[in-house]
């Protein structure tokens, strides 16, 4: 038996899971819209690849990945494209997103679908098709996968960390797809393995959830696998990624470093699934197991096409008359959905009818009297009354002093404040201030830079025309002169400045010139260390040296002359 | 738009919750006093409470603060029930208003109200008024003339002249006076062996309020309002001092047991250096506060001029707070050097 690590803090509130896993998964109806968002992972905004009128089919692909850090979005169904237009997202700001706005047809057509062998490819190329299929994390960070799937260079992947802990309270979307599709589950996990090339696997499952895990130990058995399926005790937020390493493992990933490099990764059970569709079934994300439970007469979970409209999904649940809400995510982490128009997304993972029975208003909020009840709940060890304090003094220096970047937002601290102080919105509103601060003061530093270079180009640009000006006026008076005026030898030591000069002086060759002595300059300064008699010359020097360079240019030409004559004299 | 942010779900928990259990836990201490002296420690408590109240409603308002969500919190009741308590039971009514005005307006609402005050109130009445009515805060029942309920009565509400033979010094006092008296030609052991002022461990009667206090404070650490730290620390220190200068001299120093359950060590280790406001909020820091608060209250008590030392310590470590929390930060998830 592996032996469990515990992490401090956490809380433990009512699970309120059992309503919702009475029924198998359902496979939720085609809506008559559907609102598909392009952004719905972290990273890039997918580009549209379908336009107004253009019919769909299943599986096709609408949003492109942008860049690396991105992930691809397709037709859930097949039908008609209505509109590609800004919608309500479904974020708690309520702030419109761009979207594709499809009709279905109810034909459900697919488009060709390819079943590949991925250990007959290249892990390059797999990580590809897991970002044009769209795969992202879907514990609710929607992460896209593919980035995750590299070991870091000099550590190697000692654990694959499988999540399927769930510890936020009414949700069980990962339960139940633990306990009807395990299988797919650690098939996917196989290939997250053999793509971070993972020593261990193992699936850490919180203990209120038996019978998934007895799913998922036979599913590992059938499929003769030498995955872990261990039960962790159930503790909110065990299901956290940093908390699932820390209980499975026994290490801590600080905020600032990535997992892999402490040779560990960390995926979600329905990721390592659809992970599993995409490859070997070329089935790209177009849904996703939702829990629709709280303030409804029919619990369930769902198997719902990405872009389904809230009002639609909801309906399916027959909310209770008092329902004043819907949020999305579990009671600890989720939030309210801004309307019954915002579509489910990736990140969905459960919707919650809430009424003012089951989530009543915040008693109004009183003084901190530091307590240290929330430090005491803290899963990364924070003083959240410290970084409260500093917060609203609005001292932001000083919140990061007491590492706000490490809080995971879990809630804990606030579930717990006997001041009712909703602690997780005043870090919020702190790391976003810094962000804003930060992004204000790479602008400035960015607009002094080019300030800067501005000038420096001015300046040049000036000397650079003197010294043009003044070459050309010697040249034309070094023409009227005799060539054969003596010139004393001017050490310059510098052989690039001679040649241009010797270059014959049309307008092509001026401008030869000034990339020339810019990247002289340049080379000066590199070499700024010994400084030269050639370099910080004022204006005037330049111009002197100009001058006598001007002068000498007639000599040079004349004995150019005189060694060609030499030369076809001899060939003669 | 309605914002609403998570966590949607909250534990039954409020700061009026957390103060009603702390009053709890003094029922048990308060009960045994009242067996000890008599109701006058209920009247006692009924004018601290008034007075504490009528001064919270005062400033809340004079600040424009909601008063039914802050009266109804219980702190001002719980600073007037620890001021009764550390105040001598037969001390006149106007002291005990002195007291609780002066913690309330000075000490908690003039540093910014629940939760600002960087002193703990109780302790800073207890001081102002030791300071400057030494008399009165000296004078505690005599507990072999036991009086009757409206001679006590009398005696708070200044009706009757103030006589030394209803009154006494606590056993503390009474030791230190003893010993100081003897010039060493008497010890710890004759004098304790005066069974008009000492039991069994400590003071007469006395210790049994103590052992009370310590239960009270036992079912608050149970109940997971307090945290062993502090009081675990505070009691620590009090025994390391008592306990090696008894060693060296046990004629002339009492034993730790008496000095736990004398004087203000029960009352001050689970219900004043817990107080989490004024109080050390890191786990190493309460350690060092509670520690050197027990050590302070000790010396001041042995070798300094009052009866007590627990409220100069506490305010003396009260001042340290913020230095002790800076440099005792725990180790955050993660950034932990491995074993």
């Amino acid at each position: 038996m592996l032996q469990l690590f515990k992490f401090k803090g956490g809380v433990k509130p009512d699970s309120n899971k059992t309503p919702s896993v009475q029924m198998p998964i359902g496979i939720a109806p085609l809506p008559p819209l559907l609102i598909v968002p392009l952004h719905q992972s972290i990273g890039g905004k997918p580009n549209p690849l379908v336009e107004a009128g253009e019919r769909v089919l299943k599986g096709q692909l609408i949003g492109g990945a942008d860049q690396w850090l991105s992930s691809a979005v397709h037709a859930p169904t097949s039908g008609t494209v209505l509109a590609v237009e800004e919608r309500v997202a479904a974020h708690p700001s309520g702030l419109p997103t761009l979207s594709v706005v499809i009709e279905p047809d109810g034909r459900d057509a697919w488009i060709e679908r390819t079943p590949l062998d991925y250990t007959a490819l290249e892990p390059e190329r797999v990580r590809e098709i897991l970002r044009d299929s769209g795969v992202v994390g879907l514990g609710g960070a929607v992460f896209p996968s593919h980035a995750k799937l590299a070991a870091a260079k000099s550590v190697p992947m000692e654990e694959l960390i499988i999540n399927g802990g769930e510890c936020e309270p009414f949700m069980t979307c990962d339960d139940i797809l633990m306990r009807e599709r395990a299988e797919g589950i650690v098939r996917g996990s196989g290939i997250f393995r053999d793509l971070l090339k993972a020593r261990r696997v193992l699936v850490g499952i919180e203990d209120n959830k038996p019978e998934a895990v007895a799913a998922m130990k036979a599913a590992v058995e059938k499929l003769g696998e030498n995955f872990e399926v261990i039960a962790v005790p159930t503790r909110y937020p065990a299901g956290g990624a940093k908390q699932l390493i820390r209980v499975l493992t026994g290490k801590e990933v600080p905020a600032s470093k990535r997992s892999p490099e402490m040779g560990v990764q960390c995926f979600n059970v329905a990721t390592a699934y659809t992970a599993w569709r995409a490859i070997a079934h070329g089935e790209p994300v177009l849904s996703r197991i939702v829990t629709l439970t709280g303030n409804v007469e029919q619990p369930r979970n769902w198997d719902v096409l990405l872009g389904t409209p809230l009002r639609d999904f909801v309906a399916l649940g027959k909310p209770k008359s008092d329902t004043d809400r819907y949020l999305m995510g579990g009671p600890m982490m989720g939030f309210e959905m801004p309307g019954l128009d915002a579509p489910l997304v990736k990140a969905t993972n459960c919707i919650i009818a809430g009424s003012p029975k089951l989530f009543p208003p915040l008693a109004p909020e009183m003084p901190c009297i530091r307590c240290g009840a929330c430090a005491e709940v803290c899963p990364h060890e924070l003083q959240p009354f410290e970084m409260y304090w500093f917060a609203r003094a609005r001292n932001f220096g000083k919140t990061q002093e007491y590492n706000i970047f490490d809080c995971i937002e879990c809630g804990c601290c606030s579930y717990v404040c006997p001041s009712h102080i909703p602690l997780v919105q005043y870090f919020r509103f702190a790391k976003s201030e810094i962000w804003s601060r930060e992004r204000e003061k790479n602008m400035a530093d960015a607009a002094k830079a080019r300030f800067e270079l501005r000038n420096e180009r001015d300046e040049r640009e000036k000397a650079e025309k003197a010294e043009r000006l003044a070459r050309a006026a010697a040249a034309k008076a070094a023409v009227k002169k005799a060539p054969a005026e003596s010139v004393s030898e001017v050490q310059t030591g510098d052989t690039s400045v001679a040649a241009v000069a010797a270059a014959p002086l049309d307008a092509e060759a001026v401008k030869k010139a000034t990339i020339v002595a810019a990247m002289e300059r340049a080379r000066q300064q590199r070499e700024s260390v010994q400084p030269k008699n050639t370099e910080g010359l004022t204006v005037a020097q330049r111009k002197e040296i100009a001058e006598i360079e001007a002068r000498r240019l007639p000599l040079q030409e004349l004995s150019a002359l005189n060694a060609d004559a030499q030369s076809s004299q001899r060939k003669k | 738009m309605n914002f609403t942010t998570p966590p949607y779900l909250t534990q039954d928990v409020s700061v009026q919750r957390v103060m009603l259990q702390v009053l709890a836990a003094l029922l048990p201490g308060i009960a045994i006093y009242v067996w000890l002296i008599g109701p006058i420690v209920l009247v006692q408590i009924a004018i601290a409470t008034a007075a504490s109240l009528l001064a919270e409603a005062f400033m809340l308002s004079l600040l424009n603060k909601p008063l039914g969500l802050f009266l109804g919190d219980g702190s001002a009741i719980v600073t007037a029930w620890l001021i009764a308590l550390a105040f001598p039971p037969l001390a006149p009514w106007w002291l005990i208003v002195v007291g609780s005005l002066f913690a309330i307006v000075v000490a908690k609402h003039l540093y910014g109200g629940l939760g600002q005050n960087p002193f703990n109130p109780a302790m800073i009445a207890f001081a102002v008024c030791i300071v400057s009515f030494p008399a009165l805060m000296s004078q505690w029942p005599a507990l072999d003339r036991q009086a009757d309920f409206s001679e006590q009565l009398a005696l708070v509400l200044g009706t009757v002249p103030r006589l030394d033979a209803m009154s006494g010094a606590t056993p503390l006092d009474a030791l230190k006076t003893a010993l100081k008296l003897g010039e060493g030609n008497t010890t710890v052991a004759t004098i304790l062996a005066d069974a008009h002022h000492f039991g069994y461990f400590a003071g007469k009667g006395w210790e049994w309020v103590a052992v009370a206090y310590l239960l009270g404070g036992l079912w608050l650490w149970q109940r997971r309002i307090i945290t062993w730290h502090a009081p675990f620390a505070f009691l620590t220190g009090i025994v390391l001092f008592a306990g090696a200068l008894w060693l060296w001299d046990p004629a002339q120093f009492a034993n730790p047991v008496f000095h736990l359950f004398s004087g203000g060590s029960m009352l001050g280790a689970f219900f004043i250096v817990t107080d989490p406001v004024s109080g050390c909020t890191t786990p190493r820091g309460k350690l060092i506060f509670g520690l050197s608060a027990g050590a302070l209250a000790y010396l001041i008590r042995v070798f300094g001029g009052y009866p007590d030392g627990v409220a100069f310590a506490v305010l003396l470590m009260n001042i340290c707070v913020p230095l002790i929390d800076l440099y005792t930060q725990p180790p955050i998830f993660g950034m932990k050097s491995k074993p």
